[in-house]
């Protein structure tokens, strides 16, 4: 009997409840405690209808449509932690689905699902599927798509519910149900719905989908009712999943682009600032053209990589902001901390760090969404001009516009500016190779041997930087194709690390490139159970582990607290060390499945360890080379 | 994990302080106006007191401190910037850190190996 037979059923007998008089018999002894006795079979048991059997089970679910739609949309994977809220879809996606296109990825963690989901789509361009309780399990996937929001990456949240009061089970399915699963995220997602019916679902499905890869990016929620998904859909019934467009990015108003033009053509120091800026390979290339056309510096800020390390125009390790005269931020988050200083002393306080009469001018599509409770918007920035728009989408008309405004006289400006650019960026890279020599054979191993030794590893590789750059790896290594590195984790939640690098390693797996991950160790221990996720679905990644043994971030703001009050300085560790014990990282990664070596202290023993690993990682394995390192 | 802003901002910070180790010392503060110290109970110091949190273990700075060894500022000018720093430095004040411990410190720092030519070092090559 299905769920409809039943509640036909319940209803009847409750009416004739009602309708019947309340008169009620005694029950004979035997009916009260006797066995029930061996039916006697007579001509008339034989002949009779028999009554009627209830249907344990069925061909076809909601579900099943469900994950129709999922591989409509295109998801290839679904990160999930197992949950009974999601039972249904999750045998859908193994068993109707074939277990392909979506793949189901075992995680250990929520806060790992999502995290990986967020790594992968800044590879990918596209989100991947999120399984998890409408309750316990958002809970724990909650600082993770917070992560997702500040850094506007896509993930497709999928969650359990059971709405049906009067169906669930008595126990844990009460604990595991809520009446809107959804509200906990919704200060910081973008859009959310609960379908109450399949043709519902797909029409959200689909709209969700829209609304998380329309700039600016967002994770999105979808709540998928236990019912929904359990329920038998008969063979005959055809339901429609609607056509999917992406809407196309908004560029900046035409006007608006043409003044921005003439104000660069215009400029004597124009500097510009890239921070989430690329959203696709071919952003990299609109810059440098754009960049080169006029002859600026440019500083790319680390929320994607916008920008070649080594390209001559390259002023991210320069003081370029205070002799700018035009500053163009594209996709900055904090444009207010690019052109002021911040002092974090008893008395906090502040002091712009350009000239006065410069002019500021920023492309962003995070004028046209914006939430108010959680506060990642940063401070407000005074600009001269702003275009609410998609920055990558607006850079080709841009390069348009300037190369129909410069004349040949600003040409000439434009040349000369370039060649002592170019000097001051190798004289950067000169400078940064000094610096990395101090304490070269130090031990623990300072970040810039970590980082010398495993650029050495890699730079005949390809090679993609996922997670972490230990303070050195944007000034020693070269990064020039745009997969080569996809920035941090937006709202600075520690435990982003491990997971997104795992996920982003997924999404480079199928291009076959060598995915490193350069791991922190206090992220590590959020949730270090994602090392075995990329051991069990043989996603290859080299993770190299900075260990200095702390917090150390916050170890630095306790250490500032007790200067600040003269007393207990020698004291600032306390809450934020990770010793005594010393955690073995390579003993958690090899009973997690890893190849794994460490902890090394010997800056010699770091380049060799690190090659056995790529020799494991280029086998199509994860491993993992934990090395005791320099604080910062 | 240090983001590339991060890097960015110390960047800045080691330039400027780059700059101020460049000069040379003023009559008035000579490098060998600095007291003797120790340089084995300077390096207990600097560790202690939290000194390696920003600058390293070596003195030789990183994504969060500038670079402070094995050629600090000028003594006096050293122990001015400790006490009333002008950055985002923590201060220091006397009651934690006496001269004495500033001094031994100075000499742990002075003590630090100098590195090696640049050019000889394969895995720094451009």
């Amino acid at each position: 009997m299905n769920r409809r037979g039943f509640l036909k059923h319940a209803s009847l007998a409750g009416a004739a409840a009602i309708a019947t008089p309340a008169v009620a018999e005694p029950q004979s002894p035997a009916a009260r405690g006797a066995a029930p006795a061996t039916p006697i079979m007579s001509a008339a048991a034989e002949t009779a209808t028999p009554p009627e059997a209830e249907i344990l089970t069925t061909d076809r679910t909601g579900s099943d449509f469900m994950v129709d739609v999922l591989k409509a949309i295109g998801l290839d994977y679904i990160c999930a932690n197992p949950g009974s809220s999601f039972r249904g879809i999750h045998e859908s996606v193994i068993n109707y689905g074939g277990n392909e296109r979506p793949e189901l990825i075992t995680c250990c963690h929520e806060e790992s699902s999502v995290a990986m989901g967020h790594g992968y789509a800044k590879v990918e361009g596209k989100p991947l599927g999120v399984f998890a309780h409408g309750t316990v399990g958002l809970q724990h996937a909650a600082m993770a798509i917070y992560n997702a929001w500040c850094d506007r990456v896509p993930v497709y949240v999928m969650l359990g519910n059971q709405l049906d009061a009067t169906l669930r089970r008595p126990g844990a399915e009460w604990a595991h149900s809520v009446q809107d699963a959804a509200a906990m995220v919704r200060d910081f997602t973008k859009w959310d719905d609960t379908p109450m019916s399949l043709p519902h679902f797909a029409e959200s499905a689909l709209r969700a989908y829209k609304i998380a890869m329309t700039p600016p990016m967002a994770p999105v929620v979808l709540v998928l009712n236990a019912e929904l998904q359990e329920q038998p859909l008969g063979t005959d019934v055809r339901l429609a999943i609607p056509k999917l467009a992406i809407p196309a990015p908004p560029e900046g108003d035409s006007r608006a682009v043409a003044e921005v033009a003439r104000l660069l053509v215009a400029a004597e120091h124009p500097v510009i600032v890239a921070d989430r800026y690329a959203r696709t390979p071919a952003a990299m290339a609109h810059l440098v053209e754009l960049a080169e056309t006029v002859q600026a510096g440019v500083i790319s800020l680390g929320g994607r990589l916008n920008f070649p390390t080594r390209h001559p125009l390259n002023v991210s390790q320069a003081r370029a902001i205070a002799d700018a005269d035009l500053i163009l931020a594209l996709e900055v988050n904090d444009l207010w901390g690019v052109v002021n200083t911040f002092r974090d002393q008893l008395h906090r306080s502040s002091r712009p760090l350009t000239r006065p009469g410069t002019k500021v001018i920023s492309i962003t599509s995070g004028d046209l969404y914006l939430k108010a409770n959680y506060q990642d918007f940063q401070r407000f920035a005074e600009v001269d001009l702003a275009l609410a728009a998609d920055a990558e989408a607006t850079l080709p008309s841009l390069v348009d516009a300037v190369k129909r405004t410069a004349t040949a006289d600003r040409r000439r400006v434009f040349e000369s500016r370039g060649a002592k650019l170019a000097e001051a960026t190798s004289a950067a890279l000169d400078r940064a190779r000094l610096e990395a020599s101090y304490a070269w054979d130090a031990s623990p191993v300072s970040t810039a041997r970590l980082c010398a030794e495993l650029w050495g590893q890699i730079r005949n590789e390809d090679w993609a930087l996922v997670n972490g750059t230990a303070g050195w790896a944007p000034r020693l290594w070269s990064f020039d194709k745009p997969y080569q590195f996809i920035g941090g984790s937006g709202g600075a939640g520690v435990g982003y690390g491990a997971p997104a690098a795992v996920g982003a390693a997924l999404a480079h797996k199928r291009h076959g490139r060598l995915a490193v991950n350069i791991q922190t160790d206090g992220d590590l221990m959020y949730a270090p159970g994602v090392l075995w996720t990329a051991a069990h679905h043989r996603i290859p990644l080299l993770s190299v582990m900075h260990n200095n043994r702390a917090y150390h971030q916050e170890l630095m703001h306790v250490q500032k607290m007790c200067n600040r009050h003269s007393r207990g300085v020698d004291r600032g560790r306390i809450g934020s060390e990770l010793v005594d014990p010393f955690i073995d990282y390579a003993k958690v990664a090899q009973g997690l499945g890893l190849h794994a070596e460490g902890p090394i202290t010997d800056p010699k023993d770091v380049g060799p360890a690190i090659a056995r690993a790529v020799a494991t990682v280029k086998r199509g394995e994860p491993a993992l080379v934990d090395v005791v390192c320099q604080p910062r | 994990m240090t983001s590339m802003r991060a890097a960015l901002v110390a960047a800045a910070a080691m330039t400027l302080t780059v700059a101020v180790h460049t000069q040379s010392p003023s009559p008035a503060q000579p490098a060998a106006a600095a007291p003797p110290g120790d340089a084995e109970r300077g390096k207990a110091l600097f560790v202690k007191n939290g000194c390696y949190q920003c600058h390293n273990y070596e003195g030789h700075g990183g994504a969060a401190g500038a670079r402070i060894a094995p050629n600090p500022l000028p003594f006096r000018a050293f122990v001015a910037y400790v006490r009333a720093p002008r950055g985002d430095m923590p201060p220091y004040t006397a009651t934690v850190m006496a001269e004495q411990d500033l001094a031994d410190v100075y000499a742990y720092l002075r003590s630090r190996p100098r590195p090696a030519d640049v050019s000889r070092i394969p895995l720094l090559a451009r």
